[in-house]
């Protein structure tokens, strides 16, 4: 956990006394609309379908039960007594009213969570493995350096107003559970041959209208110079990419239109002038930042104690355990997935009854702390293997015991249609037919992992592009259409998937996954090739054959 | 549109000229960035201030040989939405040493204003009256800076800095 001090908590009031000016300035008719949405979006509030939307920063994903708690309480006294979880590792809230968001910022900022540019065209919420700082092999906790740009990018005065959205993510790992490959800026920490601790930056990453996976545009910076190379390639973002056109004005469309090589030199000429100013970090700093995350003071446990013997006798906690728990860095504990992909529900809602009792559980189970992924699940990052039949028994009297992390039902999926006024057609229903669908777990545990992702509309809010299975809605002579992609993945090995061909309407959808999946079944050479790399090995063509041989 | 230079709202003694403006005989002037380019010398000879008008998607290292002689650089904010102007006045204070009048120019609103004096700005056409009044105000609403700048604010990182040895002194 990361302990905010005085310091941070008088920027983050200052900012929800500001905010409160705004607000009234904007009720009182002071502010236009126009004038007055550049701003709400940088205090992440939308307006939406049917009300206000506000989305709440999870800064890398780490959460303190007292957090947890406290978004529980917004749901329950602001809005209607629920959250989504979002692929950005936010929690959204739906029903707000305007008038009401000055207080509930107030609220979230004594527990020091904020809502800071998670919307606008500026520097979104730092994204990183949900993972950090407990899952074995990293290179060192991702965190201390998500903190470090989180601050840095903190209404920065140059970058506020950039040509669009510019999100950043990291890993540590070997195995990317961040993403990284589709985000503005991507860092992979890394070693050098004397063991000093950098970053691969990649650049130009992104899906949306026109997904690209990130370049790597420099193969090693070193800590000390992460935060002047940043800013040098945001400076050149904010000078040269694109204004006349919102669809073209991202990053990745400056990447590509001056290639990698043309926009690395523009960035490398403009960080040797800043990369010795006061943008350097010195090791003292990096130590401060480290010193406020709090490890939890584990205890010398068995690998396998007998209360996980016992208990694997019960095959409902056995399906559960194989599919819900990974590996820990310290022997004796777990990683705990807790999936919010009840069979039939939206993807990534929690109730704030739920939320309260997974605060408690954490209290109770994993020194009261919590992770977002942006799989839309949650995770209890440090459970004692001890602990777990009593946990998933627990976990389970909560509807939050599902187990079917990673499978075919572990779906991806923006709110579309039935909450966001940029969607062209629903994903939730779909979602949930698709759940109800694969609801039979032996079926789905025999698929394996596959990643299906769901968006309402192009903004690819759901990650259509990088899904196994992308399902994208569309809209055409006023029918929704879903086009299908499959080959997509959003991993080290991140790829875009490819269109298997004509979209197809709305009760055709689980049919043709059904198909699609029967078909990588027969096809597959063995079961423990997953249905991607069964993609990656026939193409796209068997399984279009199979989806329209008889449509 | 009031001009709050220094945080006061003061009279502004430029005259803005077009590019086809005929030349007052004295009195400060501001003129457009390819006005000056064309003429830089006969406009620095002539008697009376002069300022210049830069647009954004200029490059401001252009107008870095005259920054000695040039009493305001006006930067344009054509929408409160297009943060180009904050990198020129960030080159033209840190890279450029420029020490002279800074204005922010167009849709500037007291939103911006932190914004903006943290960038570098000192003056300001403010849009709004109402804005312009608030003016101080609206410039002390933050006390915490994360990002070093050339405004010389204390950043958090190197305050916590300064706390913690000031703390381990005692000990």
């Amino acid at each position: 956990m990361y302990a905010y001090d005085e310091i941070d908590r008088t920027l983050v009031n200052e900012r929800v006394s500001e905010f409160r000016d705004q607000v009234q300035r904007r009720l009182s008719g002071e502010l236009t609309e126009d004038e007055f949405k550049m701003l709400r979006l940088q205090n992440g509030v939308y307006l939406q379908l049917h009300a206000y939307m506000f989305r709440v920063a999870i800064p890398y994903g780490t959460l303190a039960s007292n957090q947890l708690r406290q978004l529980a309480h917004v749901a329950r006294k602001y809005d209607r007594g629920y959250g989504h979880f979002t692929t950005r590792q936010n929690i959204q809230f739906n029903w707000i009213k305007l008038s009401d968001l000055p207080d509930a910022l107030a609220d979230l900022a004594e527990v020091g969570i904020h809502a800071m540019q998670t919307s606008g065209n500026n520097m979104r919420n730092v994204t990183s493995d949900q993972w950090a700082g407990v899952a074995p092999g990293e290179i060192e906790d991702p965190r201390i350096w998500s903190e470090l740009i989180r601050q840095h990018t903190t209404l920065h005065p140059e970058f506020s107003f950039l040509p669009r959205k510019f999100k950043i993510a990291i890993t540590a790992s070997d195995h990317d559970r961040a993403a990284i490959k589709v985000h503005d800026i991507g860092l992979k920490l890394i070693k050098n041959e004397k063991g000093e601790t950098g970053f691969e930056v990649l650049v130009g990453g992104g899906l949306g209208r026109t997904p690209f996976i990130g370049k790597t545009i420099k193969h090693f910076v070193h800590g000390r110079d992460l935060l002047s190379y940043i800013e040098a390639i945001l400076r050149v973002y904010n000078q040269y990419g694109r204004r006349d056109n919102i669809y073209k004005a991202r990053i990745k469309i400056l990447v590509h239109e001056l290639g990698i090589e043309k926009f690395s030199r523009e960035v490398e000429e403009e960080w040797q002038q800043i990369r010795n100013s006061s943008l350097q970090i010195d090791d003292e700093v990096i130590e401060d930042i480290r010193s406020r995350f709090i490890y939890p003071a584990y205890e010398k446990l068995p690998h396998m104690p007998d209360e996980l013997r016992q208990a694997a006798a019960d095959s409902e906690f056995e399906a559960w355990r194989k599919n819900s728990v990974a590996p820990h860095k310290v022997a004796g504990y777990s990683i705990v997935t807790i999936s919010l992909k009840p069979i039939g529900a939206p993807p990534g809602d929690a109730t704030a009854e739920q939320m309260d009792a997974l605060a408690d559980l954490a209290d109770k189970y994993s020194f009261g702390e919590i992770r977002v992924g942006h799989e839309q699940n949650l995770a209890l990052p440090h459970v004692a293997k001890h602990d777990l039949p009593a946990l998933w028994k627990a976990l389970d009297q909560l509807g939050l015991a599902t187990p079917n992390v990673n499978l075919i039902t572990d779906i991806i999926a923006c709110p579309g249609l039935d909450y966001c006024s940029l969607a062209n057609a629903r994903s939730i229903p779909i979602a949930q037919e698709l759940t109800r669908r694969f609801a039979n777990h032996e079926l789905a545990n025999l698929i394996g992992r596959l990643h299906i992702n769901i968006s309402g509309c192009i903004n690819a809010c759901g990650h259509h592009h990088v899904g196994h299975i992308g399902i994208l809605g569309v809209e055409k002579n006023g029918e929704e259409v879903y086009q299908i992609t499959i080959g997509g993945r959003a991993d080290e090995s991140a790829a875009l998937g490819n269109l298997i061909g004509p979209g197809v309407k709305f009760d055709e959808v689980a049919d043709v996954v059904e198909d699609i999946v029967e078909a990588y079944l027969a096809l597959r050479e063995r079961p423990e090739e997953l249905f991607v790399d069964t993609v990656k090995r026939l193409g796209v063509e068997p399984f279009k054959e199979r989806v329209y041989a008889t449509r | 549109m009031p001009l709050v230079n220094g945080g006061k709202i003061v009279d502004d003694s430029f005259t803005k000229l077009a590019v086809d403006t005929p030349l007052p005989e004295g009195g400060d002037i501001l003129v457009p960035a390819e006005r000056f380019l064309a003429d830089a010398e006969a406009l620095l000879k002539r008697g009376g201030r002069i300022g210049v008008i830069w647009p954004n998607n200029r490059d401001i290292a252009e107008l870095v040989p005259y920054l000695g002689k040039i009493a305001v650089v006006a930067l344009v904010f054509p929408s409160f939405r297009d943060g180009r102007a904050y990198s020129q006045a960030r080159l033209l204070r840190e890279r450029y040493n420029y020490r002279g009048e800074l204005r922010a120019t167009g849709q500037v609103l007291r939103d911006q204003f932190v914004f903006m004096l943290r960038a570098g700005f000192d003056s300001f056409e403010v849009k709004k009256q109402a804005d312009a009044e608030a003016f101080m105000q609206t410039a002390k609403r933050y006390s915490v800076f994360y990002q070093p700048t050339g405004d010389g604010r204390i950043t958090a990182l190197h305050r916590r800095m300064q706390l913690r040895h000031s703390e381990g002194v005692g000990t």
